[in-house]
């Protein structure tokens, strides 16, 4: 759906957004700067946008379906055009995009194992409950093994910024706890920005929120 | 025929010739079914025959021959840069055309033409074994570099979007190795037969290979050990070695997907 007129709100945490003046002296160096960004496919989907991801930052995207949320992230790695403005990264930062649609699995014959190692992700840390099973193939594994396995992918990839797209979708509660403790873990030294229907698991997450709709 | 003759000098050089592309042609199998291009094999397979043909007929080596057609066949698809079936099934049938217009029109090429499609391997010389020697050191080398990144940008696209790598770099990599691999092949064991044995032990091993290593051996593996018994019988039985390899590989896949159906239903303790 197209709504040109969409326009962004970093929403803050439990603390007052600091001013200009105390970010530039406190916050880390941007890891993404997105100025004035319209993108989409075919046409704008998403945008105007602005807003920068240092370290340290967990930035929630929240809004309704079909705001363009995880067009901002495609364009972010250069899957979606840009239409206007410019998204600025780091010199030789490093991205690990968990995209929402499942992998496309055809029957490859692909253990767990291997599929982490695709990424660089070290297994070591994953919950007991789905430790014992990434030598198995990734066709045997229920969907919410196998999304829990494409997260890890991502968020244990070496990296500094980490996109993840409805991370919770067919994961049960205890994953969906395990995720955010590793998140919490993980918050020093990456920076995150995560797409979620699932305001709660958002709200115990972020450091702040983009809004868009 | 006696099983003793088998291992004589005259068939001892086509018969480890053909044990190198077996070991090969099934690992490029397993990526082309990855990106589900699996037609690429019989695309480059055909290419290289009429490429094979062209080489005769212009007095260079049928090998060079098919080396450079389906190389140049690949790096056009490559700059087309379009996934999919499509241009390898119009490459496929130009080939075809080709090669059989050839064969028809001109007698220098109906011998060797009549021997890449019949897959008379026994006709192999030095050569042939040394192109696959060298097929063989090029795969060990560059399929463990290529390996990681074509399942990476296959299972997650985005994903090797953001970390920079050029998918069209490892595209055209891959596709100029098939391309060498099918057409030194087809030179040496005939178009259904290079096919074949990219198709078949690939199809076996994406069943019941447990991990992508394990599923990489059983192709391999497979591929050996069915064109050993491919060979033994076409030499035994007096018949063309193509053929005899092709049903020997369906025979194995069918008896392979009848038994899993078997173990499939049987009750579990």
């Amino acid at each position: 759906m197209t709504n040109p007129s969409i326009s962004g709100r970093l929403i803050g945490g439990a603390t007052s957004p600091p001013t200009r003046h105390e970010e530039s002296a406190t916050r880390a160096q941007p890891l993404v700067r997105v100025d004035q960004l319209h993108a989409g496919y075919d046409r704008p989907v998403v945008g105007p946008l602005s807003f920068e991801v240092a370290q340290g930052d967990v930035v929630g995207v929240r809004g309704p379906n079909g705001v363009g949320k995880s067009t901002l992230l495609r364009a972010i790695v250069g899957a979606a055009r840009i239409f206007a403005g410019q998204v600025v990264l780091q010199p030789g930062v490093r991205i690990a995009y968990q995209q929402q649609s499942t992998l496309p699995l055809n029957h490859v014959p692909l253990s767990g194992r291997e599929l982490l190692a695709l990424t660089g992700a070290d297994p070591n840390g994953l919950p007991p409950w789905i430790s014992p099973l990434i030598g198995r193939r990734l066709d045997r594994l229920s969907g919410g093994q196998l999304q829990f396995l494409q997260i890890w992918a991502c968020l244990k990839a070496p990296v500094s910024l980490i996109l993840l797209d409805e991370p919770t979708n067919n994961v049960d509660p205890p994953g969906v706890r395990f995720l955010e403790e590793e998140i919490a873990r993980l918050r020093a030294d990456h920076a995150l920005m995560v797409v979620s229907h699932d305001n709660a698991f958002l709200d115990a997450i972020c450091t702040r929120s983009l809004q868009l709709g | 025929m006696a099983f003793s003759e088998l291992f004589g000098p005259m068939f001892r050089l086509p018969l480890v010739t053909g044990m190198i592309l077996a070991a090969v042609l099934p690992l490029l199998g397993m990526y082309l079914r990855l990106r589900e291009e699996w037609l690429a094999a019989l695309a480059f397979a055909q290419v290289a025959a009429a490429g094979s043909l062209g080489g005769a007929i212009l007095g260079i080596s049928s090998q060079v021959g098919a080396l450079t057609c389906s190389c140049t066949a690949a790096a056009l698809k490559g700059y087309i840069a379009k996934a999919g079936n499509n241009g390898y099934a119009l490459l496929m049938i130009v080939g075809w055309a080709a090669a059989i217009l050839m064969l028809s029109n001109v007698p220098i090429a109906e011998h060797l033409g009549h021997a890449l499609f019949d897959g008379q391997l026994y006709f192999t010389g030095y050569d042939h074994l040394l192109l696959a020697v060298a097929v063989l050191a090029i795969v060990a080398v560059a399929l463990p570099w290529l390996s990681r990144k074509l399942i990476l940008e296959q299972m997650f696209p985005d994903f090797f979007r953001a970390s920079g790598l050029s998918a069209r770099k490892f595209h055209l990599s891959f596709d100029l190795l098939a391309a060498s691999g099918l057409a030194l092949a087809t030179a040496s064991i005939g178009v259904m037969g290079a096919f074949g044995l990219v198709f078949v032990p690939s199809m076996i091993a994406y069943r019941i290979g447990q991990s992508w290593k394990q599923a990489l051996v059983v192709a391999s593996g497979s591929g050996v050990c069915l064109y050993c018994v491919a060979f033994a019988c076409a030499f035994l039985l007096d018949q063309p070695f193509g053929p005899v390899l092709v049903i020997t590989l369906s025979a194995a896949a069918t008896l392979g997907y009848v038994a899993l159906r078997l173990y499939a239903r049987e009750p579990r303790a």
